[in-house]
């Protein structure tokens, strides 16, 4: 086995032309296991680690720290430890003669997101991946206030092997905001709709926080669309809930508000950049967020408690639950409410589990889907 | 993804979006609705360079042309405002705005004032400003500063279409004057806005790019060669941060002292002329509330004080490049 693997650059969200290399987790002549971090990347949105696809040591760091790469550059290379110096040489500087750094245009080229209509809403969403035989395809939700992004770690990866979509629930990212929606249900009456309308007859929902909660109302309202339960941090399993974390949230309006809050959903603060920040703030200031906001606040999670209870829909559905021990928003206790369920709680992580961690995510949400 | 789309258009689509939200916006100037070389079809051109094309089939009645006389519709848009309507009345050159001082720093901007609160003055003066059109001394002045310099009004100089459209939605539905200046290069420049609509709040600055060596502020069009000469220092292992203050007045003030605390080396890049200019205000403030931290002298990046000249090669010199930011940024960074 004399096979040359390269790492290169990650495409983190259709948006990203370049990253920086923070530091390399791993020396020249480490072992190196598929799915471990070999070097953390820095994109304009967020930072978080590349992962080996492959076995081997590691052989060369081409990209040094500090160094900002375009999408596809080569950052370092995976070999064999008997495969000769020389060959290595040789694929590195062929490589480096024939990339060719992708244009702002290409991006456009790329798996671009969609719209569908759903009644009144029209929903964005984005697919990624072929539709395989005999493999159901896989829907991800996010959660309060978050968007379709929030799975920029995960939507690739679990593509690999079926089709994945994923969506932007009414009164967040591109979908229709004004639609005067307050409960899982009715947020679930969507999402079918967004199934039939995309012609996904069955498929595995996974949804963190409140987008766990809609694939429960999802699963209780059709239960034979849903093929399994991936949920993380989820709502519906319990009645606590950080009230000052979804108060501060929908109040907030400028940048070192919104900072403190948004700090609470992960277990590393560092996470919160300025662009993120200013990313959330334009998303609340798009006419209509506020009151869609507000509205489904106050129907799902008025004085800090969650209204809607739904461990029943969970029955007789293959379930996995995935909980961030040190979680700020959700409390962890929750994940052992579904009794016959698969249970991980990841000591250290907070609510953005699916974010922070996304590699062991990915791998227990990959292995429990099949 | 998100969806592109010019300067230009960002302003038509923030004037449409309010005058289909708000049936007091009205929409008045020279050649707005008919406009220039127009062969007497309404809606022909929409101004000047077409920035209100369309809007006049789309809102009858609401897009009104006007005689050449600043003085006089200024006056109006200005009386429409204290009785009712929120009227964007369209200047085209920032230059005429001496015609009708009067009717802006003398009236409009002390009403609420003088009035003890009981009247408002929604009004929106839309202007284009800056040089680099061939335009010559009298079309290509940015007199931002003058506007800054007067309490009662407010100054938004937007330096791209995301900004440019978020902050003309802010200022139809602010209850006081705004100044709103739109750089005649930025015209055509493109970016990621928005369909639906949504407000940028004043006297919130942008932070364009994070760094921690110099802080540069940036206005208006100045900003994005402040991006280009960034961009150029990171090669040479220099992180700027880029301030663009999105409105002079209200200054956010705040974040430009809070960079200037954690680099310690500040330039500012202003189109003006120097003298009383915003280079001269930000700098004095930092000076003033930030010496301690400050490592090298303040750098201004302006024009210099001399009219705007109409020769394409002097043209070109006069305006700040990025090459000169470059330069002053070395200066604080090199400063011993």
């Amino acid at each position: 086995m004399s096979a040359i693997f390269t790492v290169t650059m990650p495409k983190w969200g259709l948006s990203m032309q370049e990253g920086k290399v923070n530091l390399w987790l791993k020396e020249v002549g480490d072992k190196i296991e598929p799915g471990e971090e070999i070097l953390e990347v820095e994109s304009e949105k967020i930072s978080g680690a590349v992962e080996a696809a492959t076995t081997g040591v590691l052989r060369r760091q081409v990209a040094q720290a500090d160094e900002v790469l375009p999408v596809g550059a080569l950052l370092g290379v995976i070999a064999d430890k008997d495969v000769d110096d020389a060959l290595i040489d040789d694929l590195i500087a062929r490589f480096q003669a024939e990339f060719v750094p992708p244009s702002a245009d290409d991006a456009d080229s790329g798996p671009q997101t969609q719209t569908v209509k759903v009644g009144n809403v029209e929903v964005r969403y984005l697919k990624l991946g072929e539709d395989v035989a005999g493999k159901d395809p896989l829907l991800l939700i996010h959660g309060f206030g978050g968007d379709l992004n929030n799975w920029l770690f995960n939507h690739a990866p679990l593509s690999e092997s079926r089709a994945v979509y994923a969506l932007d629930l009414p009164g967040h990212g591109s979908t229709t905001k004004v639609t005067g929606i307050d409960s899982l249900d009715g947020l679930a009456e969507v999402v079918v709709g967004f199934m039939d309308a995309v012609g996904l007859e069955c498929a595995h929902l996974a949804g963190h926080s409140m987008g766990g909660g809609v694939s429960l109302a999802v699963a209780k309202r059709a239960p034979n669309k849903v093929k399994s339960l991936s949920l993380i941090a989820s709502a519906g399993l319990g009645s606590e809930i950080n009230g000052a974390y979804i108060d501060g949230f929908v109040s907030a309006a400028s940048r070192n508000a919104l900072k403190p809050v948004l700090a609470q959903l992960y277990s590393n603060e560092s996470l919160v950049t300025r662009s993120m920040i200013d990313d959330m703030l334009k998303f609340k200031r798009l006419e209509g967020v506020d009151s869609a906001l507000a509205t489904l606040a106050g129907g799902l999670f008025a004085g800090g408690r969650q209204s809607a209870q739904l461990v029943a829909a969970a029955a007789g559905k293959p379930t996995l639950v995935i909980w961030g021990e040190n979680d700020r928003v959700i409390p962890s206790s929750h994940a052992t409410a579904i009794p016959g369920a698969t249970v991980k709680v990841m000591p250290g992580q907070g609510h953005m589990v699916q974010l922070e961690a996304a590699g062991e995510v990915n791998k227990l949400i990959g292995e429990f889907i099949g | 993804m998100a969806r592109k789309i010019t300067y230009q258009q960002a302003i038509n689509e923030a004037l449409d979006q309010e005058m289909t939200r708000d049936p007091s916006v009205i929409v008045m100037g020279e050649d707005v609705a008919g406009g220039a070389g127009s062969p007497g079809e309404d809606d022909a051109w929409g101004g000047v360079l077409g920035v209100t094309k369309g809007l006049y089939a789309k809102h009858p009645g609401r897009v009104m042309d006007t005689p050449i006389s600043e003085s006089g519709y200024i006056g109006a848009a200005v009386g429409a405002a204290c009785n009712g309507l929120r009227p964007v009345a369209e200047l085209m050159f920032i230059d005429f705005m001496g015609v009708c001082f009067d009717q802006i720093f003398n009236q409009a901007a002390k009403f609420r004032y003088m009035f003890g609160g009981k009247a408002k003055t929604p009004v929106v003066i839309r202007a284009m400003y800056g040089a680099g059109f061939r335009a010559a001394a009298q079309h290509s002045q940015c007199l931002y500063n003058m506007f800054t310099h007067v309490p009662g009004l407010k100054v938004v100089v937007p330096s791209n279409p995301y900004d440019a459209k978020g902050l003309l939605i802010q200022s139809i539905r602010d209850n006081d004057p705004v100044i709103f200046l739109e750089h005649k290069a930025l015209y055509t420049m493109e970016g990621d806005v928005p369909a639906e609509s949504y407000i940028v709040p004043f006297g919130e600055a942008a932070v364009v790019q994070e760094g921690d060596d110099v802080t540069i502020v940036a206005i208006g069009r100045m900003v994005n060669y402040a991006k280009e000469a960034a961009a150029n220092l990171r090669k040479k292992g220099i992180q700027c941060e880029i301030i663009d203050p999105r409105t002079t007045s209200p200054l956010d003030t705040d974040t430009i002292l809070e960079s200037v605390e954690r680099t310690g080396r500040l330039v500012v890049v202003d189109e003006s002329s120097p003298r009383c200019s915003m280079a001269s205000d930000i700098s004095g403030f930092i000076a003033q509330e930030a010496f301690g931290a400050l490592k090298a002298p303040i750098q201004m990046v302006t024009a210099p004080h001399v009219p705007v000249p109409f020769a394409a090669s002097l043209e070109d010199l006069y305006i700040p490049s990025p090459a000169r930011i470059e330069e002053a940024v070395m200066k604080v960074k090199e400063y011993r």
